[in-house]
């Protein structure tokens, strides 16, 4: 694909002015970096952060039936959700396999918000809308239309709350607000993707660069500094967050990904992927998600082989050398019985085995 | 970004210091920007020798993994045993303490199959 067959933010031309290294990802022309994934990454970890997430697909679900069509379409149970409280959620096949995770906002009574991934939300806006097929409830992808600006870090809310009328300390994690920022309406969320408190804003597409620009003068004391999605996967990576496609896909359950607890086996009435999911939960899953600490030379990478002994055990997800702790960390699947923390394992990188341990997730947790 | 002028480089971005039949090998202020954050760097065994535009090493940044291409062929005689620690100096200093290794010049005429400086500061100029 070239350039110009990409998807562009709001912010492209913002990006470019900052220097920004950009790629394509997930359809999108999007900065993988600005100074070094290194820097962006502690900037996170101890002050600030600002990302243009305008790739990520909004789909806004309406009706009276809108809860009850969700229910049904999803894993989690929408209707039980407060009003302005959200959950970690996901859309699967009859299968059980995952066809993406997301994010959902219970907004007002009859309107939720749901946050795909950029590379799967046609796809989610398509099942949706089959799905919602005979319920009082519309679909309106807004994904187009609707630019998402995060600001992450431990100094996120000292940054936002002078430019903001939600009252963001009565804003609780995983809860949603309307309101201002900056003069421009917006929908203000303390949710994110880094392991930091954070906030992230939905905002009208050509009213982003506005808001963009007020955090970045407003976060200027306090050392704000823009992330790009390179230092946005060290940090989730970090977080034992999962990723589509590395961790999560179609030929994975969310029982394989150790998110089994998200599915609400429990909700009434039938949701896609109910039975097969029903028994991957009464069997088990045939692998485990793992985290690894390297504790060897070289960095386990996407693709790379896990061996127990003699025998091959897994597969690398995803791999990078954790900013934060100074050392190769990875996740991976393996087989249940090898998942125990403390197991030694080995990754084969570029033909040497080179040992790992199997550590608890997340490799990091902010203090509270 | 400066390119030194007392260097010869190779189109894969690596530098080469000719010190007699001896050469310095490393890697150029351009590749270590593009790569990114540096965190591992795999050498050679001191003895082991190389193939010119062989493989002689990964390089990895935060982000990727790269294979290393010497320049021109040699045994290698001393590799920088300060980036085991340090990998960062291939950031920080790509034409000093980021060094990779020496080595002895196997050919000296295929130093002429490398850029200097000027035509190195095109190449990286068009891409």
């Amino acid at each position: 694909m070239t350039e110009a067959q990409l998807h562009h933010t709001p912010l492209l031309d913002l990006h470019r002015a900052l220097g920004a290294r950009l790629i394509e990802f997930g359809g999108w022309l999007m900065p993988v970096q600005y100074t070094g994934i290194v820097q962006e990454h502690r900037a996170v970890r101890e002050r600030v952060g600002l990302f243009d997430l305008s790739h990520m697909g909004e789909l806004f679900v309406e009706g009276p039936q809108a809860g009850e069509a969700l229910a049904g379409a999803l894993v989690t149970d929408p209707p039980a959700l407060p009003l302005g409280r959200a959950h970690y959620s996901m859309i699967c096949q009859p299968d059980g396999g995952i066809i993406d995770d997301l994010i959902v906002y219970h907004v007002t009574a009859e309107r939720y918000l749901i946050v795909a991934n950029a590379s799967n939300a046609q796809v989610v806006s398509d099942t949706l809308a089959e799905r919602l097929d005979g319920f009082r409830a519309v679909l309106d992808d807004r994904s187009l239309a609707t630019a998402l600006v995060a600001v992450q870090g431990p100094l996120a809310r000292t940054v936002l709350g002078p430019l903001t009328d939600v009252d963001l300390e009565g804003l609780r994690y995983y809860a949603i607000a309307e309101g201002q920022v900056a003069g421009v309406p917006a929908l203000v969320a303390r949710t994110g993707y880094t392991g930091e408190d954070g906030f992230e804003l939905f905002v009208e597409w050509s009213r982003a660069g506005s808001v963009w620009t007020a955090l970045s003068e407003a976060g200027a004391g306090d050392g704000i500094a823009p992330v790009g999605l390179g230092a946005r996967d060290t940090l989730r990576l970090e977080a034992g967050m999962p990723l589509y496609g590395n961790e999560l896909d179609r030929d994975a359950t969310p029982y394989d990904a150790g998110l089994g607890r998200v599915v609400k086996l429990d909700k009434t009435g039938d949701f896609v992927g109910r039975a097969a999911l029903e028994r991957v939960a009464r069997d088990g899953p045939a692998r485990r998600l793992v985290g690894l600490a390297v504790r060897g030379r070289g960095i386990a990478r996407h693709g790379h082989p896990v061996h127990a002994g003699d025998r091959a055990t897994g597969i690398v997800t995803s791999g990078t050398h954790s900013p934060t702790l100074g050392l190769p960390i990875a996740m991976a699947y393996v087989a249940p019985a090898d998942g125990e923390p403390g197991t030694i394992l080995e990754v084969e990188i570029r033909g040497q085995r080179v040992p790992a341990e199997v550590v608890p997730l997340p490799f990091y947790r902010r203090a509270s | 970004m400066g390119v030194p002028t007392d260097l010869r480089y190779s189109k894969d971005h690596e530098w080469v210091r000719v010190d007699g039949d001896g050469a310095t090998i490393g890697i150029t202020e351009y590749a270590a920007a593009q790569l990114g954050d540096v965190v591992f760097v795999e050498l050679p065994d001191p003895g082991s020798t190389l193939d010119q535009f062989g493989t002689f090493g990964v390089v990895e940044s935060v982000k990727a993994v790269s294979d290393l291409f010497a320049p021109v062929a040699g045994e290698v005689v001393e590799v920088n045993g300060e980036l085991a620690g340090r990998p960062e100096l291939v950031n920080e200093e790509p034409y000093g303490a980021g060094w990779m290794l020496r080595l002895r010049i196997a050919d000296a005429a295929q130093l002429e199959q490398l850029l200097d400086a000027p035509a190195y500061e095109q190449l990286i100029s068009e891409t």
